[in-house]
């Protein structure tokens, strides 16, 4: 049973890999305060249901209640804080079908965007 | 009483007179006037309010004065019949004139100056009250119209304007309550009111007369700017719509020319010529949609087009089913019409 410990070995960098990954996440912090203030600026409320942000209660694209729990984003793409930030950037690049308009976000208020929109559990 | 009670009671009532005045200031209040028409009109109404109060706590003070002395047994004389008369006659002519008769006169000298004609060359906007939204015509000195466009009136600051109010449809009641009283806008009559705003600045003007379903989100904004950003507004205004610049735009108007969008809406130098919903020929530059109910972003505008019986119930327009690529070329090319 000598290849187990060197199994783990192989492992190692993978978890070191995905440590950090983890560390670019808390690299891109954003302020979820902010994003809830760019939420509604932006009117992504006219089109989805948001809990948490005044009047957002629109129907054209689908609600964003527990939004951070949901394994892919649009159908298309994996959930994770990068993916979530082009897509609220660039829709209409990642799925030339979407009805989901390019809002001009900028980086910074999609990374609060998205910050807040990781607060919906 | 316990200790802290009573500071705490001060505390609250405190709190409660500050969240009072608290709607006091503002871009739709009459007690923070920026126009000359609203500033005689809070100068009359604070006396008012001043004198008002007096005369209440002045009858409930008398009132408990009655309630306490008629329980002290024999402390009540009966007024001889002189005594009566005369207090009838203090109290019940006298007083009262004293107090309104002031009010009614200021009152009536502040209508005629509210009133008093325009200089001829005054700045002349006609708005007409729709449901549920407002249609703004600017016009030159013969009536004719030099731009038409919806939901925001701009003015040059410092100079009168005089609005002609009408309405083709209910009442309607237009009000920019930090800038002039209300009036009405009737079926069948031009009503006129002026306007002088005297500070720059964005005011919010509502529906005063309610007229059906979406009476609450009857509002506009007023533009309140120096006269050459004001007229650079209005020369921008007066223009056709600026033509596409990009594919995108060029399908955005294909799209709106072939939906039912030009039935309803006037796009000029386009054949979009419907009468039905707001001139769109500069909706780019205006700040909000759907007269104030909700900014002018693209995402407010998606929303809007996609489902604008979600968003103002019982409104004029229907929502248009488009293809996600019409929509966002629609979009796009509505986001061009500066
Ligand atoms: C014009 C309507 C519209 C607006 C405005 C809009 N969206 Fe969307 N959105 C959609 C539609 C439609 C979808 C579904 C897209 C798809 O699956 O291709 C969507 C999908 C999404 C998703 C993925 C949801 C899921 O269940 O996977 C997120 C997250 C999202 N939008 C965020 C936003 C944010 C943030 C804004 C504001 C910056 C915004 N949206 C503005 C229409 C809109
Ligand atoms: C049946 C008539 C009708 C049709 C068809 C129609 N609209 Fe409208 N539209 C209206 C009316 C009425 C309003 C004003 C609604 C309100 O504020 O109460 C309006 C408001 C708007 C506004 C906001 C304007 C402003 O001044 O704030 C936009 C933008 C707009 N429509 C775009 C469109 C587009 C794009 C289409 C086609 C996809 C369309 N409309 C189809 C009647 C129509
Ligand atoms: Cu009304």
């Amino acid at each position: 049973m000598t290849t187990k410990p060197a199994f783990s070995v192989l492992l190692m960098p993978l978890f070191f890999a995905v440590g950090c990954n983890e560390s670019e996440v808390m690299s891109l912090p954003g302020d979820p305060a902010k994003g809830k203030m760019a939420i509604a600026a932006y009117g992504c409320g006219s089109c989805h249901a948001i809990p948490g942000i005044l009047g957002a209660n629109g129907r054209t694209g689908p609600p964003l209640e527990r939004i951070a729990e949901r394994t892919y984003l649009a159908g298309v793409l994996p959930n994770t804080p990068e993916q979530m930030m082009r897509w609220i950037r660039i829709p209409e690049a990642i799925d030339p079908l979407t009805a989901m308009p390019n809002m001009d976000v900028s980086v910074n208020d999609a990374r609060d965007i998205t910050a807040y929109l990781y607060t919906l559990k | 009483m316990i200790p802290g009670t009573r500071s705490r009671a001060i505390v609250i009532l405190g709190a409660g007179i500050a969240t009072l005045l608290s709607g006091c200031s503002g871009s739709q209040s009459a007690l923070n006037p920026a126009g000359s028409a609203a500033d005689l009109i809070a100068r009359l109404w604070w006396p008012t309010l001043v004198v008002a109060s007096l005369v209440t706590m002045l009858v409930l003070a008398l009132l408990l004065v009655a309630i306490f002395r008629a329980h002290k047994k024999g402390a009540a004389l009966p007024l001889s019949a002189r005594q009566s008369r005369n207090l009838v006659i203090a109290c019940g002519i006298i007083l009262p004139l004293a107090a309104t008769i002031p009010f009614a006169l200021s009152s009536f000298s502040i209508g005629r100056e509210i009133d008093a004609p325009l200089p001829d060359g005054a700045l002349t906007v006609e708005v007409v009250g729709k449901l549920w939204w407002w249609e703004v015509h600017y016009l030159d000195e013969t009536g004719g119209r030099i731009a038409t466009t919806a939901n925001e009136i701009h003015i040059p600051v410092n100079e009168p304007v005089r609005f002609l109010l009408k309405s083709d449809n209910v009442i309607h009641s237009f009000w920019v309550p930090n800038l002039q009283g209300k009036t009405d806008m009737m079926p069948g009559r031009t009503n006129v009111t002026s306007v002088t705003a005297n500070q720059p600045g964005i005011y919010r003007g509502q529906c005063a007369e309610y007229c059906g379903t979406q009476h609450a989100l009857m509002a506009f904004l007023l533009v309140a700017e120096e006269p050459e950003a004001f007229e650079a507004w209005l020369e921008g205004q007066r223009q056709p719509a600026m033509e596409p610049a990009t594919a995108q735009e060029m399908l955005g108007r294909e799209v709106f020319l072939n939906e039912d969008c030009a039935d309803c809406h006037a796009i000029r130098g386009t054949s979009a010529e419907g009468q039905d919903g707001p001139d769109l020929t500069h909706i780019a530059s205006r700040r909000t949609l759907a007269a104030a109910t909700t900014p002018n972003r693209i995402g407010h505008l998606g929303g809007w087009i996609t489902d604008p019986q979600h968003i103002k119930p019982g409104n004029q327009m229907p929502s248009t089913e488009l293809s996600p690529a019409n929509l966002q070329a629609l979009l796009s090319y509505l986001g061009s019409l500066e």
